[in-house]
């Protein structure tokens, strides 16, 4: 692995009005400038979106994958938090 | 005025046949992924490009020749393309900066070609204007991040430079089919496209503390079907397929 890599960008991709920016992917690139300039030809060919995110890679913090049974699993017993205690109505879709 | 017209169609649609060809040649190549994709993104618009003028050009010519007919069936002196178009990609340095030269000569003549009395030469003029405007970006930002940043990268970019300036003046070239064309309002008010191109060039190319040669000689011929060797072998394996195997289609 050598050093001379440029650095991570994470990118994020608002496919239309409306929608929040998602997360597509990474790409390596010398400076933000450089970084959008990459992910408008990686990852929007083929008209995915109308706005780009870029965030260096460094600059994200993640939660501990270890940490996972404390984090998450508390929320797994506590079935009155999903509002499926109630009837639907005959006739709404897609709910 | 056919003939200019379709005369003059032929050195827009070669020019980008002929780099579009050059940057493919890069595919799989490149110094990193991204920019492998942005080089054959390049490719791509300028072959569309040429496929949208050839089109038009064989109607406006009236003999039958469809877009490929004219991109694979002509021999080396009937392509109008510049020299600097068909020059080495040699190194990425050399290929960013005739892409820079290029640009900010496409860019400006493509904002005047949408005035065009001609509905068709303003349509295709609008459409890659679009494209040419992110041509332009990207190969001006990689000028300045090259010659403004180690000293292996300034030299190669300078060398470069230094290699394609001869090769520039061909841009500005006429002879009576831009008179006919310019008469008749096909190309309109061009008269300043050579000083935007002169600002363009010399805002990024003193930006990238790159040094303008002194050498003003000037290397012309490919307008008028005189080419360097290199178009040969360009030929060679853009047309192979169709002339091993005449008709095919794929």
């Amino acid at each position: 692995m050598t050093n001379n890599e440029w650095p991570l960008w994470e990118v994020f991709i608002r496919s239309k009005q409306g929608l929040s920016h998602k997360h597509v992917g990474s790409l390596r690139a010398a400076d933000e400038k450089m970084a959008i300039e990459n992910a408008r030809d990686v990852y929007t060919r083929r008209s995915e979106g109308i706005s780009i995110w870029v965030v260096a890679s460094a600059n994200v913090f993640a939660s501990n994958p270890d940490e996972a049974d404390s984090l998450y699993e508390p929320a797994n017993s506590k079935v009155y938090r999903h509002p499926t205690f109630y009837d639907v109505p005959d006739g709404i879709e897609h709910m | 005025m056919e003939n200019a017209l379709f005369e003059y169609l032929l050195r827009l649609g070669d020019d980008s046949l002929i780099l579009g060809h050059r940057l493919s040649e890069w595919c799989g190549h490149g110094p990193v992924l991204e920019e492998d994709i942005a080089l054959t993104n390049l490719s791509l618009d300028l072959i569309g490009q040429a496929t949208s003028i050839f089109d038009y050009a064989g109607k406006v010519e009236g003999k039958g020749r469809s877009e490929d007919d004219l991109a694979f069936l002509r021999f080396d002196k009937d392509y109008r393309n510049l020299l600097l178009v068909e020059r080495p990609n040699v190194d990425f340095g050399v290929t960013i900066m005739r892409q820079f030269l290029f640009d900010a000569y496409r860019k400006p003549l493509f904002e005047r070609l949408v005035h065009s009395s001609d509905e068709m030469i303003a349509a295709i003029a609008a459409k890659s204007l679009k494209e040419t405007k992110y041509h332009l970006r990207h190969s001006s930002e990689w000028v300045i991040r090259l010659g403004d940043g180690t000293e292996e990268s300034h030299n190669r970019i300078q060398d470069a430079l230094n290699e394609l300036w001869k090769y520039a003046a061909e841009i500005f070239y006429e002879d009576a089919v831009d008179a006919e064309l310019k008469a008749n309002g096909v190309l309109p008010d061009m008269d300043s496209l050579k000083s935007d191109w002169d600002t363009i060039v010399h805002a990024v190319l003193e930006e990238a503390t790159l040094t303008i040669p002194d050498n003003n000689w000037k290397q012309e011929g490919g307008r008028k079907g005189l080419h360097t060797e290199h178009l040969g072998f360009i030929l060679a394996e853009l047309q192979y397929m169709q002339r091993a195997y005449p008709n095919m289609e794929w």
